[in-house]
């Protein structure tokens, strides 16, 4: 863990991204496009088992929002791009280090905790995100905003709902959410890296997602680890070893037929 | 619809209209309203409700044996939505295209509904959800054998939707005449959503078998697989069917399993036409005579085996629906030891409101 720490911490997003590229609209519209593709991928593999039949239910919505929002996301991308690329295109046939998602997105579900855990942390992200979006002035950006903050909304209540039942529910419930918490707080510095060309600078949505967790944790009787560990790297291609087994599973039957409709 | 490259009615057999007729007979019969009431005789009432095609409703007498047949063929209707959502479940993230995986996530989750809706409709006969749950994890419950076939390609997402959810809403359509109200109601709405899955299926081995030589052998391969599966999802024949002579005279059940199995072949054969994929039955022809397809039956004692537990799958899917219950029961624990701990605060906030 600390060789990865060592090379994918803050101070090595300047050297993985040498030379500066120039930070373009692909790539912003691509992130964004990612996080939510690799989060329905991996919320999608609770279906049919959740710890409730409501909760699969809960779960798989949660996914399709992701989804639904990844495919807009991922179609203006391709236009943006220009090379013809379409959702598909963009989803199946782009290798790892293409992938331009956050680390957090890509963590394994673990138990339910750690799954919440990430949801709250992703969600309490994409509301302001999505909500400043939906005043930029990136026209398409605004309107896929607009839809996906009111999303966004329900997600990040349904898993503040969870976190103060599990954090402040029984002895085994409270340190399953503890651990959780401690596990992926880390991986939430990687958002809000500054940005200040991208149509919303992540960095300004730092204190909004700050109070809101909080707020929740706050409740839910638990704290925010304090660690100095602060692992990076998504937004430039550098990943986990997780999301190669992730995207394996997603793209083995597209690619086995390639040129294929289906 | 997704897409137009076959005519909308073309997969649904005019069943969807029955499932639309039998909801206006509902709207119309609650309108003329029950003549009478129980009185003296709750058991000649109940005949009576029967005989007028008017429903019975959860606060009325029945005869134990009606709750009794209607609780175990609702659950096993609830644990088949619920163990079904597995062989489908299990190509959710290996989808072939975005839209696909969104389509087929959207339908499990249909299927996750339906059993929340039916085991509600169990609930008004007297028995909790978590009992009807202990008894299909005790292997106490059956549901459809259908669900131990295990899906090997993505075409079994089509020949499901197509054959499995064509058998199922064959089966299930009279059920919307069913003479027990909750359970009618829920038919009606299941049976809309259920046309459209099996149209998405149908719609799946369409562009299948119109695309690469691949994708067409890989639909065909899944016809043969679940072409006799499906015929056998409507039960044994008729001569060997225990339970059907008494749910017919209450009109819990309106149709025998081969008369069902008949319009369900009949329903197949053009349908396959169009899709261009051969049903694997090389005795299939038309039969003037009797105005219908003769076809080659099931093999039932390959069903009994399958209902009996030495299914392909048996073991698997309970396997599967044990470990998510018993991985979630600290969760279902912290909810209500929260639930209880939020009552109490409350409950202590209003004590004091009382002494202030």
């Amino acid at each position: 863990m600390t060789a990865h720490a060592e090379m994918t911490g803050p101070g090595a997003v300047q050297t993985a991204a040498a030379p500066m590229a120039v930070p373009n609209r692909f790539d912003f519209v691509l992130g964004l496009a990612d996080d939510a593709l690799v989060a329905a991928q991996r919320l999608a593999q609770w279906c049919t088992r959740g710890p409730e039949m409501e909760e699969d239910i809960a779960l798989s919505n949660i996914a399709l929002d992701q989804l639904g929002a990844a495919r807009l996301l991922l179609t203006y991308a391709g236009e943006v791009e220009g090379a013809g690329r379409d959702e598909d295109a963009l989803a199946y046939l782009r290798d790892d280090r293409e992938f331009r998602n956050c680390l957090l997105a890509e963590l394994p579900n673990g138990d339910f905790a750690l799954t919440m855990a990430k949801l709250l942390f992703l969600a309490a992200y994409q509301v302001p995100l999505y909500t400043a979006l939906a005043d930029c002035g990136d026209e398409r950006l605004a309107a896929i905003g607009a839809k996906a903050r009111k999303e966004s909304a329900y997600h990040l209540d349904h898993a503040s709902v969870w976190v103060r039942r599990l954090g402040d529910g029984t002895d085994e419930s409270h340190r399953r959410m503890q651990a959780a918490v401690d596990e992926v707080w880390p991986y939430t510095h990687e958002l809000f890296t500054p940005d200040p060309t991208a149509p919303v600078d992540p960095a300004t949505l730092r204190a909004d997602f700050d109070s809101v967790v909080a707020g929740v944790l706050a409740e839910a009787t638990l704290t925010a680890p304090e660690t100095s560990w602060m692992p990076a790297g998504g937004r430039n291609g550098v990943h986990t070893e997780h999301l190669s087994y992730l995207l394996a599973e997603l793209q083995v039957l597209h690619r086995a037929h390639p040129g294929a409709s289906w | 619809m997704y897409g137009n490259d076959f005519p909308a009615d073309d997969t649904s057999g005019g069943l969807l209209g029955e499932v639309e007729a039998a909801e206006t007979a509902l709207r119309e019969a609650a309108e003329r309203g029950r003549h009478g009431a129980a009185g003296a005789d709750p058991a000649a009432y109940f005949a009576e409700v029967i005989a007028a095609d008017q429903k019975v409703e959860p606060r009325d007498w029945m005869p134990e044996a009606y709750r009794a047949t209607l609780i175990r063929q609702i659950a096993q209707h609830a644990h088949s939505e619920i163990i079904g959502m597995q062989p489908e479940g299990n190509w959710i993230t290996r989808a072939p295209s975005l839209k696909r995986k969104a389509i087929l996530l959207a339908k499990v989750q249909d299927e996750a509904g339906h059993g929340l809706y039916l085991y509600a409709a169990a609930e008004t006969l007297g028995i909790s959800r978590d009992e009807l749950v202990d008894l299909l994890l005790a292997g106490r419950q059956k549901y459809s054998s259908i669900f131990n076939y295990p899906t090997l390609t993505w075409a079994d997402m089509g020949t499901i939707g197509w054959l499995v959810d064509g058998a199922a809403i064959v089966n299930q359509v009279p059920l919307c005449r069913c003479s027990y109200g909750p359970y009618a109601r829920a038919m009606i709405r299941i049976c809309k959503e259920e046309s459209f899955h099996q149209r998405q299926g149908y719609e799946i081995l369409y562009t299948l078998a119109h695309g690469t030589p691949a994708q067409r052998e890989m639909a065909q391969d899944s016809v043969n697989r679940w072409w006799y599966p499906s015929l056998a999802m409507f039960g044994p024949p008729d001569t060997d069917s225990t339970h059907s002579a008494q749910s017919m005279a209450w009109k819990i059940k309106r149709f025998s399993n081969d008369e069902l199995r008949q319009r369900f072949v009949d329903m197949c054969v053009g349908q396959a036409e169009v899709l261009g994929l051969t049903l694997p039955d090389p005795a299939l022809r038309w039969n003037d005579e009797r105005g219908a397809y003769d076809f080659t039956q099931p093999d039932y004692a390959e069903l009994i085996r399958v209902i009996k537990g030495a299914g392909p799958c048996n073991r698997q899917r309970m396997e599967h629906r044990r470990q998510a219950h018993r991985e979630g029961a600290w969760v279902r624990a912290a909810a209500a030891a929260y639930a209880a701990k939020q009552a109490h605060k409350k409950e202590q906030a209003s004590q004091k409101e009382k002494v202030a």
